[in-house]
């Protein structure tokens, strides 16, 4: 069978994360190199053997300029696609294609941001402008455009607060396991409902918290990465999507692009929902996981509520959903898709001690940008899925 | 491609100013739509045509925004699915903070003093 030939082309060989929840005093590009630092000492590999970079800071629009004056490197290929907080995803699509077409070999892939460090300062973050037709009536950014999405997905399916409150228990019980997670206390379904309101039908614990965080991953050529220190993680296949922007600009509140990015990457792998043992996704808000387990293609449109309230994404469930914690109970630091990546190939390499899950050959990453505008989808695999 | 003589967001809001809500319809496929653009969204047409609006509409999604009382206390975000297409955000007036309802039928006016788009529950407006 001919296959696509980005299938297992590529390889993360190299996965760090510095100062999740509080970054200690360090800056935002401090931070994501530190991270980018420990990822080429989680490959064995010296910061001339990186060509290609990509990133996407909310404090620094030329990141990959800047990040490579700081930290002394030249790349020969560069990006700073910009889709939101799924961009990791995107740019790990676009170093498959990048090093397939032989512009790079060895790609950076890195993220920084001290968010919650800067709160009540001044912050000269790189903020998206939102549309007068929408900013003209006051939604609270981005978590009413969501909180718009789970109404209609509540009034169609009947989905329920108890529901998406299961979503946050579940994060919780897992960063429960994850020494590096920001909020690991005991947290119910009735603490969830019972938080006050933000945005309806989201409470604040509904929500994604507000950390610090850097992270990187380096993706190189599979032949290189076989020769490194760590057991390769494969790209398997990826795929993205996006239509709109704005919550008022889509066409549909319940249906997202994701389907379209998780066929792309379905069809690129070889695989279907039925091969993948876990899920890592981008929790902003609960919703998020419901509407992701439906149209990443795990449930029928509608049964997310239930299959969340039955357990099967929290410890000792069926399909393990976020075993870091999430972005609702690991941490969030404004954009938290390299974080899902990052999960994903310490879960496959056997690096996670008390949340490890057995037996894994098969994660799903999964990343949404802006306000569930855009999607980006990567299945990554090990060697035996070659 | 028909180049419009004016800005259609200005062309928007100057009808708002004066008191008139209208929108586009595609002269060549008729879809109806909001924002104000330069070619239709569905089949790449500039000729673009403003109508007035019907004024009525549906909520499609509803939240509530929370907010100090201090600051004016909570208010509702809506969208609202037009009656002959297009779909906007909004506010649907005299709900405070209770949940607009999904599916409620609402009716049109200019906020003069925002010079935006607010809608009133239509059956109140009638019984009014």
């Amino acid at each position: 069978m001919s296959g696509d030939p980005l299938r297992g082309a590529t390889a993360i060989c190299g996965a760090a994360t510095f100062g999740l929840g509080d970054a200690g005093g360090f800056d935002a590009m401090e931070a994501q190199t530190i991270a980018a630092l420990r990822a080429l000492d989680d490959a064995g590999l010296d910061k001339s053997q990186i060509d290609g970079l990509f990133g996407c800071m909310q404090s620094e629009f030329l990141n990959t300029l800047a990040f490579s004056e700081y930290l002394g490197i030249a790349p020969r290929f560069s990006s700073n696609n910009r889709i939101g907080g799924s961009s990791f995803l995107a740019h790990v699509q676009e170093a498959m294609a990048a090093i397939h077409a032989g512009l790079c070999s060895v790609a950076l892939i890195t993220y920084g941001s001290v968010q919650r460090s800067l709160m009540g300062k001044l912050q000269t973050a790189v903020t998206a402008a939102w549309t007068p037709h929408e900013t003209d009536y006051g939604p609270r950014f981005p978590v009413s455009s969501y909180a718009l999405m789970a109404s209609r997905h509540m009034h169609d399916y009947g989905t329920t607060r108890e529901d998406m409150a299961h979503v946050a228990v579940a994060a919780r019980q897992w960063a429960a396991k994850n020494p590096e997670a920001f909020a690991r206390d005991p947290l119910s379904v009735d603490d969830v409902l019972a938080a006050r309101m933000v945005s309806s039908p989201f409470g604040k614990l509904d929500c994604c918290l507000v950390t610090d965080g850097a992270g990187a991953i380096i993706i190189a050529r599979a032949d290189i990465a076989r020769t490194l220190r760590r057991p390769p993680v494969y790209v398997l296949g990826s795929g993205v999507a996006h239509h709109a922007k704005h919550v008022s600009g889509m066409q549909s509140l319940t249906k997202t692009s994701a389907v379209e990015s998780a066929g792309r990457a379905y069809d690129m792998a070889r695989v279907t929902p039925a091969d993948v043992q876990m899920i890592q996704l981008y929790d902003a808000f609960t919703i998020n996981t419901i509407l992701l387990l439906e149209d990443l293609g795990f449930v029928p449109k509608g049964e997310g509520g239930r299959f969340v309230s039955d357990g099967h994404i929290a410890p000792g469930g069926s399909l393990p959903v976020n075993t870091n914690g999430g972005g609702l109970s690991c941490c969030h630091p404004g954009m938290y898709g390299l974080f899902t990546l990052i999960e994903g190939v310490r879960q496959l390499r056997g690096d996670c001690g008390d949340r490890q899950v057995e037996g894994l050959d098969t994660v799903l990453c999964h990343g949404v940008g802006g306000v569930f505008s855009s999607n980006a989808t990567c299945i990554l695999g090990t060697e035996n899925t070659l | 491609m028909q180049t419009p003589a004016k800005s259609p967001e200005t062309r928007y809001r100057e009808a708002l100013s004066q008191g008139r809500f209208e929108i586009q319809h595609c002269g060549a496929c008729a879809s109806v739509m909001f924002p104000p653009r330069i070619a239709c969204c569905a089949c790449g047409s500039s000729a673009l045509e403003w109508r007035p609006a019907t004024g009525r509409g549906t909520v499609h999604a509803s939240t509530v925004v929370a907010q100090r009382p201090e600051k004016g206390g909570p208010y509702n975000v809506v969208l609202v699915d037009l009656e002959e297409g297009g779909r906007m955000m909004s506010h649907v007036a005299g709900y405070g903070a209770r949940d607009v309802p999904i599916g409620l039928v609402v009716s049109a006016r200019i906020e003069t003093e925002t010079a935006r788009v607010v809608f009133d529950a239509a059956d109140a407006g009638e019984r009014a």
